[in-house]
């Protein structure tokens, strides 16, 4: 088949108001009639990289070529009339509209004043059969299983003249049946002169459908290769991997009693999936423990239920000694547990709040800053300037709304909260993300600090550096299991680790995840 | 006196009680199928029924009269469009805001037309005229129920099916029903959430202005204050509790008519009248309670297979 490029994007751009680079000369060759996958770990940019494709984001930089001709794509609207569709994670559909509603809603056949229901019914059956989808147009969307909304949402840009489909990670949401069936659609698009691509970061199914793949990591590329000629062990390489080494100076362990210990931990979620499968591991005073693993592979459940926030488990969570499965998440952090949660903006602060206010939500019933009924104003306001000041928050005073700092400061704030309770227990989950790197190394200094004097650190990050420079011991999270644990974490190369991650490689015997 | 149940007069009276609820009820439906509550339906009733009788009276024209407030209906829409859309005020707070301002602005433009904070006496409005059917009056019994109402109420009634065509066979209803279910889904497809929103609250506006009118001029032949008493609020339940769909809505507002028109009837009697003023309330309230427990049943009962 000759090649004709149907898609260009040059040299492509992207950085958000908040300073974030999400793209950086970021460039990507579409075939007509290729599954070009797009790969890279959550944060990577592929999702910009999309944005700017759909019209969402509008790049800073770069050029988009579509047929030989340079084109600017300002709205969603503008790429469908293009001919480009998407097919988002988090499905557009109308529950309680039919297929066929959906599928013509914003582009209905007219009768007179009302909508032609049979041509819109006759022509969603239309397309539904040219393309072998075998659904009911006349089923309510809200009735109808997740496969089938997914195939809806393919036809729905299909019905709107879409040449390139975008597919934005397809198979998080099926069972392996119907994933099957949707490579087997997609192989039909791809004959039938459709190109497609292929949000993802499973390398097996990359394999298995994908003619070409473009990897992405950190908002760069890291070059377009055909999927037959590279193995999965490299994709792994290009797509995990650390730019800079970071150095830190890290005293020699002095390991103290066990903090923590997990037992069997089971945890399904609400939709009742296996997040967390029968997990044990211990962590003991003066060391650092760390998580890697892809987002979703139990990582938030987890933390859940070790901070006590998730309550439906089976097994044993123990704080130093003390079963914690009838303590609220106050008892608990009476135990001196830390908590620095995953999304600071959700569950980190209270953003319309000031940062007094933050800084104290874990500790104003505590005698040196509450009397028995009102705060002690005098003493709260000095500790929470000190602070300011011990942690270098960037702000005009304590008076300043959290909101208003930047995400490096907010994690400041909240690490400040709960640094200056003096814990023996610190669960930090991705405690740097997003924030520039001053913050981030004042931040992993701390962690390293707390561990020097004695406290228990468990560290879940998606930054390699920063696992592989804190943590005494490494552990890799897949599918709600540890698929890997290491003691040795200066011998263990980013390839092997990214192999982990991915699920290429697991050790049925973990040595050293427990204590005994 | 409950001889009087079964006379024909009681079901035209029904029919006459139900007409202001029923308009109210399909503004209310309109609006929530958008996905806005549109709580301000009293407010506009208020103020409807208050320039209904300024504009017929100063028009001397029925057909103006009503035009213009279906205009005032439609301003005061758009007006509450703009705050919660383009200012992003709470919808809940621009309702009250609005409902605050017709209880006291009324009472005051009253005064500044007709001299007089009560009602309108002074001012000779044109009320909507009342229309025989030939034929069907001489049907008897029914005749004397459905031949002889206002010409709003059959218009209320005509507007039942109106607007179940305009929301289940229009393009404009789908991208209405579309944008109140999944606004990300609407706006993925090239919809404005905001236009149709916009369309949507004027057209919830037009529509509750008819009942306003049909208050002062129809029900009633003048403007008195408050004369709205909670029929919007009424309404709202009667949306809801009708799945806000038109046809719903009518079932439900014909039974709070029927309270209405029941306690009107009552007042005739010794009971005393403060009690049973409070008939429509209760019904609508005791209506509520069943509905929602209604709902927890079906809801119970789905998600326990």
């Amino acid at each position: 088949m000759a090649n004709e490029i149907v898609l260009e994007m040059k040299h492509i751009m992207k950085i958000y108001s908040n300073g974030v680079v999400a793209n950086e000369d970021v460039s990507l060759e579409l075939d007509k009639g290729e599954i070009h996958a797009l790969l890279g770990e959550n944060g990577a940019g592929k999702s910009t990289l999309m944005k700017v494709l759909f019209g969402i984001e509008t790049p800073d930089e770069g050029q988009i070529i579509m047929n030989g001709q340079e084109v600017t794509i300002k709205s969603p609207q503008d790429a469908i009339s293009k001919g480009i569709g998407m097919v988002h994670q988090h499905f557009m559909l109308v529950p309680s509209l039919t297929v066929a509603e959906n599928i013509i809603l914003g582009v209905e056949p007219k009768k007179g004043v009302f909508i032609d229901m049979k041509k819109a019914v006759d022509e969603a059956r239309k397309i539904a059969e040219k393309y072998n989808f075998d659904l009911d147009v006349t089923a309510k969307v809200e009735e109808i299983p997740v496969g089938i909304k997914q195939k809806v949402e393919i036809l729905k840009a299909l019905y709107r003249g879409a040449d390139i489909l975008i597919l934005d990670e397809p198979t998080a949401v099926l069972t392996p049946q119907e994933t099957d069936e949707l490579f087997i659609q997609l192989e039909k698009l791809r004959k039938d002169g459709h190109t497609i691509i292929f949000i993802s970061h499973k390398l097996d199914e990359i394999k298995k459908i994908c003619n070409r793949a473009t990897i992405m990591r950190n908002g760069k590329s890291m070059g377009t290769y055909n999927v037959s000629e590279i193995s999965t062990d490299d994709m792994s390489k290009l797509m995990v991997g650390r730019d800079v080494v970071l150095k830190f100076e890290k005293k020699p362990i002095e390991l103290k009693n066990v903090m923590m210990k997990v037992r069997d931990l089971t945890v399904y979620n609400s939709q009742g999936v296996l997040k967390v499968d029968s997990l044990s591991f211990d962590i003991k005073g003066g060391e650092i423990l760390g998580i890697a693993g892809v987002e979703g592979n139990g990582q938030s459940e987890l933390i859940d239920t070790l901070t006590g926030i998730n309550k439906k488990y089976t097994g044993e969570v123990d704080i130093k000694g003390e079963d914690t499965r009838k303590k609220s998440i106050h008892d608990i952090r009476n135990l001196k547990l830390a908590h620095i949660p995953e999304d600071r903006m959700v569950s980190g602060c209270a953003s319309n709040l000031n940062i007094l206010e933050n800084m104290f939500s874990n500790q104003y019933q505590q005698p040196d800053y509450s009397g028995k009924v009102m705060l002690k104003g005098k003493v709260i306001q000095k500790r929470s300037e000190d602070l300011i000041k011990e942690y270098l928050v960037k702000c005009n005073s304590y008076k300043q709304n959290v909101g208003m700092l930047s995400g490096g400061n907010i994690q400041k704030v909240i690490v400040a909260r709960e640094f200056s309770t003096g814990p023996d227990i610190i669960i930090a989950n991705q405690p740097t993300r997003g924030i520039d790197v001053g913050a981030a190394s004042f931040i992993r200094q701390r962690l390293l600090e707390f561990r020097d004097a004695g406290c228990a650190v468990l560290l879940i990050s998606a930054d390699l550096n920063e696992i592989f420079s804190l943590s005494d011991r490494l552990a890799v999270m897949y599918k709600g299991k540890f698929s890997g644990l290491f003691t040795d974490v200066g011998q263990v190369s980013e390839e092997t680790l990214g192999q982990y991650m991915l699920g290429l490689k697991h050790d049925e015997e973990l040595g050293g995840v427990i204590y005994e | 006196m409950w001889n009087s149940l079964l006379t024909p007069e009681f079901y035209n009276s029904i029919l006459r009680a139900t007409t202001p609820i029923l308009f109210a009820t399909l503004a209310s439906g309109v609006a929530a199928k958008s996905g806005i509550c549109n709580m301000a339906l009293e407010g506009i009733l208020l103020f409807s029924a208050l320039f209904g009788v300024i504009f017929s009276s100063v028009t001397h024209s029925f057909l103006l009269g009503i035009l213009l407030t279906m205009v005032v209906g439609g301003c005061i829409g758009l007006f509450m469009a703009f705050f919660i859309l383009n200012m992003k005020t709470d919808e809940i707070l621009a309702a009250i805001a609005i409902n605050l301002i017709a209880t006291g602005g009324t009472v005051l433009l009253l005064l500044a037309f007709s001299g007089d904070r009560g009602s309108s006496t002074s001012i000779t409005n044109v009320s909507a005229p009342v229309l025989v059917i030939p034929f069907i009056q001489d049907i008897p019994f029914i005749g004397k129920i459905l031949s002889g109402q206002n010409v709003l109420t059959y218009l209320a009634l005509i507007m039942v099916v109106v607007m179940h065509l305009f929301i289940y066979k229009t393009p404009l209803g789908l991208k209405i029903r579309a944008v109140g279910e999944n606004k990300n889904a609407a706006e993925s497809v090239g919809i404005s959430s905001r236009k149709i929103q916009y369309i949507s609250l004027v057209l919830s506006g037009v529509l509750c202005s008819l009942g306003g009118y049909f208050l002062s001029g129809g029900y009633m032949n003048m403007f008195t204050k408050d004369m709205s008493a909670g029929k919007g609020f009424i309404a709202l339940a009667a949306s809801s509790m009708g799945g806000d769909t038109p046809i719903g809505g009518f079932l439900v507002s014909m039974l709070f008519g029927a309270a209405q028109a029941f306690a009107n009837m009552m007042q005739l009697t010794t009971i005393p009248v403060e009690l049973i003023q409070m008939i429509p309330y209760l019904t609508t309230l005791i209506g509520l309670a069943i509905f929602s427990y209604i709902v927890m049943k079906r809801k119970a009962k789905l998600s326990g297979k």
